[in-house]
């Protein structure tokens, strides 16, 4: 039930949007309605999902001193871990462009730009810091990738209903969205210290 | 004889474009106000969340950043004529990756605390949009010292705001300025045992009987906190510029 767990503690307690505020700029550009933010949140889980497992392969066989190299070569870990990321996301782009022609015309720009989405690369710098394993890594690219996409979607839903309200002309839009986050953030830091592996052991 | 008429080639001087004109000033001081590209062009939130908690991280941060938008602007703007297009993308990430890695390299070397708790977010500049931003933008298609200012210039606007919420939320959470650097300030105290505070909000000493009751805001320890205020800057930057209003 570890993998549970950390699927768990990914998708909700540390959130990678509202509790490390990560993958921001993606975030607030495409909650505009909740169609896009669907499809990007779908992306974005589909790519942690496979580059988690084959960034712990590259850090762990290649760039680690016990790796076939030998050699402690983990400084390379940066330049290695984004071009795996951006030939992923290559590869979902041309899948999402042969599956859902509508759904790659109206994601636009942002599908290229879930390479340099922060939460892709801190995902995986987070995996090396916290030295998963193999099946742990891809449960928490999975879990993280989850969270996230509820996070999109519950954002853009309240900026579609939002914009009927009586916000001040200056905070419309972009202020309001940061706003929103913030407390969005605050309902999720009540969640924070649970831990589903004392909860689950406890029954 | 056939007459011949020696014709000179028309020769235009260029004028020489002075080193820091008017048109590199722009470059840098636009990013401050109108082009921010924190608080207009939405770029680069994700690190300006999670290290203004402490205002020297933020220091160490802005410096990070000035340092790799200003230099892979320079380097991509003089490969910017020779990269295939279907590689773009890939080179311009291999050349911010050296740089960050440079950057953590120098951190880890000279600097091993600020390292420490930075961690993630150094190798998170690589995926700053700032930079691929700036990048894409303006360094793929000028010529390599105007890309250059060009990035110094947004890595400065971005490294004001970070400045800007990083004092707030130290000084209204914590009390202090600079906190964990060798120039420590203490700002507000809440007791008495704490001498060197300027300003000692417990009830008992004289000039705190004033400000008496405040103790240190821990909203401002929140992330959260940071996008509240760069919310509200948001908003006070638009009052101003009526033409930034969304009108959706």
């Amino acid at each position: 039930m570890e993998l549970f767990n950390i699927f768990i503690k990914a998708a909700f307690i540390e959130n990678l949007v509202l509790a490390y505020f990560l993958g921001m700029c993606s975030y607030l550009a495409v909650s505009k309605t909740v169609t896009t933010a669907f499809g990007l949140g779908l992306a974005v889980i589909f790519v942690l999902g496979i580059t988690m497992p084959i960034n712990w392969i590259i850090s762990e066989w290649l760039l680690s001193e016990n790796g076939i190299f030998g050699m402690d070569l983990t400084f390379l870990r940066f330049i290695l871990f984004i071009a795996v990321i951006a030939s992923m996301v290559q590869l979902v782009e041309m899948i999402v462009e042969k599956v859902s022609p509508a759904l790659y015309t109206s994601l636009g720009i942002f599908l290229p730009l879930i390479t340099v989405n922060c939460a892709i690369l801190g995902g995986s710098l987070f995996m090396v810091s916290r030295e998963y394993n193999f099946t742990e890594s891809i449960a928490f690219g999975l879990g993280g990738g989850f969270g996230w996409f509820l996070a999109i979607i519950a954002i853009a839903a309240i900026r579609e209903k939002i914009r009927y309200s009586n916000v001040p002309p200056a905070l419309r839009g972009l202020g309001m969205a940061f706003i929103l986050t913030g407390l969005m953030g605050i309902a999720f830091m009540s969640l924070m210290g649970i831990d589903p592996a004392a909860l689950t052991a406890g029954k | 004889m056939a007459e011949t008429t020696a014709t000179t080639p028309e020769v235009t001087v260029k004028e020489k474009e002075p080193l820091f004109g008017k048109a590199e000033k722009k470059l840098l001081l636009d990013p401050l106000g109108d082009t921010n590209p924190i608080t207009i062009q939405v770029l680069g939130i994700c690190s300006a969340l999670a290290v203004t908690s402490l205002v020297y991280p933020s220091v160490v941060m802005a410096i990070a950043v000035v340092f790799v938008c200003g230099f892979s602007s320079l380097f991509t703007s003089l490969v910017r004529n020779k990269i295939p297009k279907q590689v773009r993308m890939i080179v311009q990430l291999v050349i911010i990756a050296t740089l960050v890695t440079i950057v953590e390299l120098t951190l880890k070397r000279f600097n091993y605390p600020i390292y420490k708790q930075l961690s993630v977010y150094i190798g998170l500049i690589i995926t700053n949009c700032i930079v691929m931003g700036r990048l894409e933008a303006y360094a793929m298609a000028n010529r390599p010292w105007r890309a250059f200012v060009d990035g110094l210039g947004n890595g400065v606007g971005y490294g004001v705001i970070l400045i800007i919420v990083a004092v707030i939320r130290e000084v209204f959470g914590k009390g202090t300025l600079f906190a964990g650097s060798p120039i420590q300030i203490n700002i507000i105290g809440a007791s008495n045992d704490e001498i060197g505070y300027l300003i000692n909000t417990a009830a008992e000493s004289g000039f705190g009987s004033l400000f008496a009751g405040y103790y240190n805001n821990n909203l401002m320890v929140l992330p959260a906190a940071a996008m509240f205020i760069i919310g509200v800057l948001i908003w006070i930057q638009r009052s101003y510029r009526p033409t930034l209003v969304d009108v959706s």
